[in-house]
């Protein structure tokens, strides 16, 4: 589970702002990696009517599934973990080469207050690896950012073709409690 | 390849890294090709979210067993999604040809139709005649009994290259023109 303690005045609305956001710029696929700060959206993108979540077996099938949408005319979010972008390094590529509209959003571990070291060296380099692959990297630390910081990822993202990722700071989903 | 290409129609086809693209072009360069030049182990993919995008498309992925086996976990992740439209066709030659020939998983030990149907892939067969490769090609057109997987043995001759362009943005915006979207 998920300590809230941080933002728990608003803990279950930021998902929703970041849900309407997606439907207003009409993202119809939606692949995903569950990751447990990512559970209420992945719960609403699949009882969505107009979005088809996809669950995958690893992060870089995401990527590549969103470059077939796109040729088909749809546009795609991947969601993960930053663990997970480890696994996407090569298959970013096909990002500028293809030049399809990527967008991602990031749900980060291994920062404010981990308990698993095992998260850290990743969660550490998630953003050098994405700036290092030309995405951009945009980061919502407070529930209040997270509807300013989704609209400007997803104009930049559709609109200007300019891949982002959109990091979700472990503050703001809570650090995850591990009990006995 | 010509064969399975061979009365296409409306097919989008993808080809992976590696012969499979160059063999594509070889069979005859088209607006709805999908050359890949790298993304080794994501033809797979590609193919699913075309396919999921445009259901009355069919979409036909042709790649080779070291791309395929890359990518595997995209079999559960197409078993589960279920595209009726999605065919994929794996030219098995048992090898890395690109590389000098190496020896793949298939030759030995690894039976990627069992995997896919394993994955949930039902209509998954081991192609090893002519025959069986035209009735592969005439299903990739029925929209309704997807997704389907074929695994088709072939010989492991180099052939001369038929080289493909190699312009992303371009494959990517020519196909997307023949469907009928604009530019961004």
């Amino acid at each position: 589970m998920h300590a809230r303690s941080d933002a728990a005045d608003t803990a279950l609305s930021w998902p929703d702002d970041i849900f309407a956001t997606l439907q207003r710029f009409d993202v119809r696929q939606v692949p995903y990696v569950p990751d447990a700060g990512h559970s209420t959206l992945i719960q609403r993108v699949l009882t969505s009517s107009t979005m088809r979540g996809i669950p995958l077996t690893t992060e870089e099938e995401g990527v590549a599934l969103l470059a077939g949408a796109w040729t088909g005319g749809q546009r795609g979010v991947l969601l993960m973990q930053s663990s997970g972008v480890g696994n996407c390094i090569n298959m970013l590529s096909l990002i500028p080469i293809l030049r399809f509209p990527f967008l991602t959003l990031v749900t980060m571990r291994g920062e404010w207050g981990e308990f698993n070291p095992w998260q850290v060296p990743m969660g550490s380099t998630t953003q050098g690896v994405f700036e290092l692959s030309g995405v951009k990297v945009l980061r919502a630390s407070t529930a209040a950012e997270v509807p300013a910081v989704l609209e400007a990822a997803a104009a930049q993202a559709y609109n200007a073709l300019t891949p982002t990722a959109v990091l979700l700071s472990q503050r703001l989903i809570g650090a995850k409690v591990f009990t006995k | 390849m010509s064969t399975l290409l061979a009365d296409r129609k409306d097919v989008v086809a993808i080809g992976g890294l590696g012969a499979s693209t160059n063999d594509m072009c070889a069979a005859g360069d088209h607006a709805r090709n999908f050359y890949l030049w790298g993304g080794m182990g994501g033809a797979a993919m590609i193919g699913l979210g075309l396919a999921l995008a445009q259901p009355k498309l069919p979409v036909l992925v042709i790649t080779g067993d070291g791309e395929m086996l890359m990518g595997m976990g995209s079999l559960a992740t197409i078993g589960l999604q279920k595209p009726s439209n999605l065919s994929i066709a794996v030219l098995d030659n048992e090898a890395y040809g690109e590389t000098g020939g190496q020896t793949s998983h298939t030759a030995v030990a690894a039976d990627l139709v069992g995997v896919a149907r394993a994955c949930g892939i039902g209509d998954s067969r081991s192609v090893t005649t002519m025959a069986e490769v035209e009735a592969f090609a005439k299903a990739v057109h029925d929209l309704t009994a997807g997704p389907r997987f074929a695994s088709v043995k072939i010989d492991s001759a180099n052939l001369e290259r038929i080289l493909p362009s190699r312009d992303g943005t371009y494959i990517l915006n020519r196909i997307r023109g023949d469907l009928g979207f604009q530019p961004i």
